[in-house]
């Protein structure tokens, strides 16, 4: 058993091997070795609960949600409107009516982008409203989904795209903050936990800035909510997103939560079925938020197994979670740089820092890193992770990465490891 | 080192490893007639290929290029196969490459046209590789057709 003792906590003892019981997959053989899957960052793998959750939706409780009248119609309302309230308290939300399922967390950041263009002609939406002279701040080191939607939504409205560089280290550019956030600034959208550097940006300082000036503050959690306990009221912002696959949920659905004053005042994205209050051929007036921004049939079954993803998550403990990567995060920052010619590209220390480390090898390329590791067995991600800039700021065509995750062990990044050797001495 | 599982073991052989390490005719020559530059967003692989048409017949193929090996070495294995040949037979390899990186594992390769080429037939189990083994064959392709057509004598 590899137990990782919780040095912060008292005596909490993380017992992995029960975590990786809950996940089936985690028992395959990929070319006849055991998989040791180490790309969690991109997508996590499901315990058994979550897959059963979905099935059982299928299999006894499924019919249409909010408008069919009958039991079975009822039945998966209720369900999904629960997954609701399960998501509202994992965040700490102030209000259930503040969490809106949208497919993924691109969706959930183009939903705001496109709102607030929207917002040029609605009604009382003046302070979602951009135009020329008007900033819209990122940092440098966003996943493209929350960067190319405001780069779209500045070539709308003629606002202009700032962002945050990057230092040598892979860290904000701490000076730069208070000058690229200023009194013409609108919207700061910015993400929690880098993917592809593993940076974990000073979020209290950025949103107090973005409210400083009054400007729309957005926070980007995909990679935080597995790994971080994700409180809205302790954030402070005004909107943040994630999605439901990197939280060992199903794929196909996400979550924005936003200030409900905010979301009340904001114009939809998606016009259909059940965004509205009534609808007649000369105009159409709009449901109250969540349902605004929920047009469609939404993504029943996997809405209901996100929140059991989140139970799941609970269950075993965002804290010791995060105690037990901190400790793999401890681990592979130590004994990777002993392989010949690796460079970590990122924070090289644990601090403010998750478990998702880039790295390059020497005369390697990473597809052929991440080819020649998959023939052991061992599933990383190799790319510029679509976060193109990061890697052009340190001037790599491409990385290797490796992220850690709940069911993750110390022999499996001892294994990393070992393979990074053999697959340097290949090309030597 | 550890053996190899049956399935990569066609991925990364030693032509590959020797080809990718030793790479053949890179470095830019001046007398071309073509010149184009070729990447693969995915991984940023790249490559700048020149090439030299006479009488009909490939007179020379240059590039410089980076990626990783399976681009790098399917590009210098390709210009040992087409330097020298006519143009049409070139070609005629160009598409008998593609068929088989397109063939998802199920075209048997043949050696004696392909020769060192078959040692990425592994590749065409992987779709995210494909782009990398067909870099410099399309290049090729695309600077051929430009020095031909410059010529004035269609293919």
């Amino acid at each position: 058993m590899t137990a990782v003792t919780d040095l912060s906590g008292a005596h909490a003892v993380y017992d992995v091997d029960r975590v990786r019981k809950d996940f089936p997959i985690l028992g395959r053989e990929i070319h006849g070795r055991p998989l040791v899957y180490l790309d969690s960052a991109n997508s996590a793998q499901k315990p058994q609960v979550v897959i059963d959750a979905e099935a059982d939706l299928y299999a006894h409780h499924y019919a249409n949600v909010a408008r069919a009248v009958h039991t079975l119609g009822s039945e998966a309302t209720n369900a999904f409107e629960a997954a609701r309230d399960t998501v509202a308290a994992f965040l700490n939300a102030p209000s259930r009516d503040e969490v809106v399922f949208t497919k993924n967390i691109s969706e959930a950041l183009n939903l705001l982008a496109y709102s607030f263009s929207n917002a040029s002609t609605f009604p009382g939406a003046e302070r979602f409203r951009l135009g020329p002279g008007d900033e819209i701040v990122v940092t440098e080191m966003e996943h493209h989904s929350n960067l190319v939607p405001w780069q779209l939504l500045a070539q709308r409205t003629g606002a202009t795209f700032r962002w945050i560089p990057l230092d040598d280290e892979g860290r904000l550019v701490s000076a730069a903050i208070d000058e690229v956030i200023n009194e013409r600034t609108k919207v700061v959208s910015f993400v929690y936990q880098s993917n592809a550097l593993g940076t974990i940006n000073p979020v209290a300082r950025l949103v107090a800035r973005a409210r400083e000036v009054g400007a729309i503050s957005i926070v980007d959690a995909a990679q935080a909510a597995p790994h971080l306990p994700l409180d809205v009221q302790e954030i402070g912002a005004d909107f943040v997103a994630f999605t439901g696959h990197k939280l060992y949920g199903p794929t196909g659905v996400g979550v924005l939560w936003g200030r409900y004053d905010l979301l009340a005042a904001m114009p939809p994205f998606l016009g259909g079925g059940e965004m509205i209050e009534t609808v007649d051929m000369t105009g159409t007036t709009y449901a109250a938020p969540p349902h605004r921004f929920e047009a469609g049939t939404p993504a029943i079954a996997q809405v209901v197994a996100l929140a059991t993803a989140v139970e799941w998550v609970q269950g075993v403990g965002l804290d010791a979670i995060h105690a037990h990567e901190v400790a793999l995060l401890e681990h592979a920052l130590e004994v990777l740089p002993t392989v010949e010619g690796l460079h970590i590209v990122g924070p090289t220390t644990a601090v403010d820092r998750g478990a998702t480390i880039s790295f390059t090898l020497d005369g390697v390329h990473p597809h052929d890193v991440a080819q020649l590791l998959d023939e052991r067995g061992i599933a990383v991600r190799a790319g510029h992770h679509c976060a193109r800039p990061v890697c052009v700021r340190y001037g790599v065509a491409a990385t290797t990465r490796a992220s850690f995750a709940a069911y993750t062990t110390l022999g499996e990044i001892d294994a990393l490891v070992a393979g990074l050797r053999e697959v340097g001495e290949m090309f030597r | 080192m550890s053996m190899p599982s049956p399935q990569l073991e066609s991925m990364y052989q030693e032509v590959i490893l020797d080809h990718y390490k030793h790479p053949h005719h890179k470095g830019l020559q001046d007398d071309f007639d073509a010149e184009v530059h070729h990447v693969n967003p995915t991984c940023g692989d790249e490559v700048t290929l020149r090439v030299r048409v006479r009488d009909g017949a490939v007179a020379e193929v240059s590039y410089d290029g980076q990626g990783c090996s399976i681009s790098q070495a399917s590009t210098s294995v390709m210009t040992e196969l087409v330097t020298g040949r006519q143009v049409t037979d070139a070609l005629g390899l160009q598409e008998e490459f593609l068929a088989l990186m397109q063939g998802r594992g199920q075209v048997e390769p043949d050696e004696e046209s392909l020769e060192d080429a078959v040692v990425f037939a592994g590749v065409a189990k992987y779709p995210a590789r494909v782009k990398c083994a067909l870099l410099g064959w399309m290049a090729w392709k695309d600077a051929t057709a430009r020095a031909v057509a410059g010529e004035g004598n269609p293919v």
